[in-house]
């Protein structure tokens, strides 16, 4: 009696509301919203982008409601129980056997990437509104800014892995039409191609996952689920249920991996992600703080129980994924400061921080890993929105540091604060919110048994630390160079600032003239539909950091209570409930010692697990004091050796590189960025294309071509006899013969046509008499 | 009833008829020899009609002379024209239509 009244405690269903239901229609507005851009846009008073800026907000609005509502719902579970998804679909196709569907997969995971990503679009879209302002493609831009965001939401809210590609490719595609948006250059559009090529390698990966997914898990998941092996929720259980084989599921996880490798930027495919700059600003704030590469590591969190048991996580000592994590944040941390461009900078700080995701999600820490998209993206989308704000206004739309920025502190005070504010929380300084994920990250990494790991991740810290200073004192402190100096010969800058850089990421506005008369009163603060937006990044990148404050204790921690699905093995009844929709009771199964879930370590016995197990480190001050001593101690030596290598006021320092030959060595190697482009496409691209287009032409020379020959020849000497003596004897013949016999029968019948009026009435009249004879002879 | 003598009658008359058409230079004289074929063919009808007791024949008779007056009609009309124009009537002039 006593377990039945606590089990039915427990059965108290769980909240839902109208906006979690719904949820599937944040990805369709912008879709909808993009159609109509591309058809009516021109003719929209403001060219189309009040569309884009009124779709995202309304997406905004969608998401954060299902947010609230997402919230009520694990507020009505209890504290042990699985808050189920809120998961609708239907069916999209059926062919031969294969039932595709399309659906919401609605979970604290998802909610909060659909936040992130329809908020920091909405600011983006309100950015751009000023920033592309009188551009030659504005409609354009917008549609596919637009698209772009609808692609990922789409990919976040899938409840199947055919979706998920879907908005996968469309964020691939768009990325491409985004970032060649000025493809006059040369170089934007090689750019634009060397992004879409190198992610497309890592597709091949994806694909070759969710095939073998769904041929692995396609009938256990039928058997148990009634769901089809493309399935998110479906392939999480199978991964838990210790039915699939470990090399499967292995592989799998390698295959889908590679795919996070290429759109995540991860080493050795990061190469594309410097070179998206070449885009315009907002593109890149949009692509490296809420989509595109954060699509790899929200692939990986999505999926997170066939990666889990894949690659062995709880194992601890190392995995591909905290492997590849590691190698990103040191090398991509080391690039960047050899960058003068600052939107480069923040480029390969992207990678670096996308390498702590990988790195925390394979380690098993996956909330901190989560919370770090989240907080990474306001601080990460201001930072680009302000190297932007800087090229706008005070650097003649050149983003080199060394070259056209410095002192601009008290020209640009807004963009000097919000930078401040971001970069702080980049490097993670208490309080900042990067501090609350970064660290929890290298914390827990260490915590599950991964100590060579939490070591690297301390030194990328430290290195964080250092690059952002250098970019900060270079651009906005000491003296004030080139255009940002408000020379009047900045055009010239501008010119030989192209031709020196064959990569020159700097954005050109059609509108370039009017800016030029406009700077001529030199550098200045942007106007307020660029300040606001990097105002209300900044205050989020400052306060994002406390939904999970762990150091404050328990009650702080309202991501973990919200976002990470608990790990509770469960016993489901599918009901149908109408078309496309099933209605699922779940029931704890009542047991003892509960605190502790087999979910990820052994078979579930009676019920389904959808997540594993995963510890957190208890928070402890001193580490937190030891990394941020780390921090501040990057800060402070990288302030140094920048203020006394670019004023040139020690000798010692100034050409060191030239000097010593191996620092100039090391030098050289990360400003080729370790040769890897070299390697790619000198190499690997010749080794490989170069035979294949020698053995191409080989082949097409003497066999396609002897063969086309033979044919050819054969041919000719068939026709020929065919035109002889079929085409000239029997077809011109007939043709010639008849027209000859027409030709002489008209000759003959011609004096008939006298044109007098007495012959043809008497032929006529002979005609009726020989009719005549003829009736008379037939009748008789 | 002497049916043959009738019919002769008929054939005599379409005779003189086609003759005219075919040998006179005339276009009046011609258009007066259709109306004789026209009332050849008539009396045909007549005679066959009243033969077979029928009242069949005498209808298409009377069709054939309204026919006829509007035949007539417009010939008289054509040749007013031609003469108008050609200063002339005889057939043998008006061989526009040689080819």
């Amino acid at each position: 009696m006593n377990l039945l009244a606590s089990e039915s405690e427990v059965l108290a269903p769980l909240a839902s509301g109208w906006f979690l239901e719904h949820a599937w229609l944040i990805p369709v507005i912008p879709a909808i919203a993009f159609a109509l851009i591309i058809l009516i846009g021109k003719r929209l008073p403001m060219k189309g982008s009040e569309l884009g800026v009124l779709s995202m907000l309304s997406s905004l609005v969608f998401a954060l409601g299902a947010g609230y509502q997402w919230i009520q719902r694990t507020n009505s579970a209890t504290e042990e129980q699985f808050v189920a998804p809120v998961i609708k679909s239907w069916s999209w196709w059926r062919s031969g056997g294969f039932d595709f569907g399309i659906g919401q997969h609605i979970d604290g995971l998802s909610i909060l990437v659909l936040i992130v990503v329809a908020f920091i679009s909405t600011l983006v879209q309100i950015y751009s509104l000023e920033y592309l302002r009188g551009d030659r493609r504005y409609t354009h831009f917008f549609a596919a800014l637009t698209l772009f965001s609808g692609g990922m939401l789409a990919m976040v809210l899938a409840d199947n892995m055919i979706l998920f590609l879907l908005g996968w490719e469309i964020m691939g595609l768009c990325s491409f039409m985004l970032i060649g948006h000025w493809w006059e250059e040369d170089a934007n559009s090689r750019a634009a191609l060397k992004a879409f090529f190198t992610v497309r390698i890592g597709d091949v990966g994806l694909l070759v996952g969710i095939s073998m997914l769904y041929f692995a898990a396609n009938d256990w998941t039928q058997e148990n689920l009634e769901l089809s092996g493309f399935s998110i929720r479906g392939i999480s259980a199978w991964a838990l249920s210790g039915e699939p084989n470990s090399t499967v599921i292995m592989i799998a996880a390698v295959a889908l991996f590679i795919a996070c490798i290429g759109k995540s930027g991860q080493f050795p495919l990061h190469t594309w992600l410097p070179d998206a700059m070449a885009g315009p600003t907002p593109v890149s704030s949009l692509l490296h703080s809420s989509t595109m590469v954060v699509a790899g590591v929200y692939l990986v969190a999505r999926l997170y129980p066939v990666f889990y048991v894949g690659l062995d996580i709880p194992g601890g000592g190392g995995n591909l994924i905290v492997i590849i994590g590691g190698i990103t944040i040191v090398i991509s941390a080391a690039l960047a400061f050899v960058q003068n461009d600052i939107k480069r900078v923040l480029a390969y700080s992207t990678v670096s921080q996308l390498g702590y995701m990988m790195l925390g999600l394979g380690a098993g820490a996956w909330l901190p890993a989560v919370f770090h998209i989240f907080t990474h993206a306001f601080f990460k989308a201001c930072l680009f929105l302000g190297a932007g704000s800087i090229s706008h206004s005070a650097s003649h739309h050149s983003f080199d540091m060394k070259r056209d920025m410095g002192g601009l502190r008290k020209v640009m005070p807004l963009t000097f604060t919000t930078w401040i504010i971001s970069t702080l929380a980049l490097c993670g300084v208490f309080p900042f919110s990067g501090f609350f994920s970064k660290d929890e990250i290298i914390d827990n990494v260490g915590y599950n048994g991964y100590n060579l790991f939490m070591i690297i991740g301390l030194v990328g810290a430290f290195m964080t630390a250092a690059y952002m200073t250098r970019a900060t004192y270079l651009t906005f402190f000491g003296e004030p160079r080139g255009a940002s100096a408000g020379h009047a010969d900045h055009g010239d800058t501008h010119d030989t600032h192209d031709s020196h850089n064959s990569h020159a990421s700097h954005d050109a506005h059609s509108s370039h003239n009017a800016h030029d008369v406009e700077q001529s009163h030199g550098p200045h603060e942007s106007g307020l539909l660029i300040t606001v937006p990097l105002m209300i990044l900044s205050v989020l990148a400052f306060s994002s950091g406390f939904l999970n404050a762990t150091p404050f204790g328990e009650s702080w921690e309202r991501m973990k209570l919200w976002v990470e699905p608990r790990s509770v093995e469960v016993v489901e009844e599918t009901h149908s409930g109408g078309p496309g929709e099933s209605l699922i009771i779940t029931l704890p199964i009542a047991k003892e010692g509960q605190s502790k879930s087999v979910c990820g370590s052994a078979q579930p016995e009676t019920g389904i697990c959808y997540a594993p197990q995963l510890n957190h480190a208890p928070f402890k001050w001193l580490k937190a004091m030891m990394s941020m001593a780390i921090v501040f101690l990057g800060i402070a030596i990288s302030w140094i050796l920048s203020t006394l290598l670019f004023t040139k006021s020690d000798p010692r320092l100034v050409g060191l590189t030239q000097r010593v030959k191996i620092l100039g060595l090391g030098h050289k190697l990360l400003v080729n960025k370790y040769y890897l482009d070299v390697l790619y496409e000198k190499v690997i691209v010749r080794s490989i294309a170069y035979p294949v287009a020698r053995a191409a032409y080989w082949f097409n020379q003497n066999i396609l071509d002897g063969l086309l020959h033979g044919l050819a020849n054969s041919t000719r000497r068939i026709s020929g006899w065919v035109y002889k003596n079929v085409d000239q004897l029997v077809v011109d013949g007939t043709v010639n013969n008849s027209a000859t016999l027409t030709k002489s029968l008209g000759t003959a019948a011609q004096p008939t046509q006298s044109g007098k009026l007495s012959q043809y009435a008497a032929l006529l009249f002979s005609a009726a008499a020989v009719a005549a004879l003829v009736l008379v002879i037939i009748n008789t | 009833m002497f049916v043959n003598q009738f019919l002769l009658l008929g054939a005599i008359l379409f005779c003189i008829g086609v003759y005219g058409v075919v040998a006179r230079k005339n276009a009046v004289l011609m258009l007066m020899s259709i109306e004789i074929i026209l009332n050849s063919v008539n009396i045909n009808l007549l005679t066959f009609a009243l033969r077979n007791g029928s009242t069949d024949g005498h209808v298409f008779a009377l069709y054939i002379i309204a026919v006829a007056a509007a035949e007539v009609g417009v010939g008289l009309g054509l040749v007013l024209l031609v003469y108008r124009n050609k200063k002339t009537i005889s057939i043998d002039d008006l061989s526009e239509m040689r080819g």
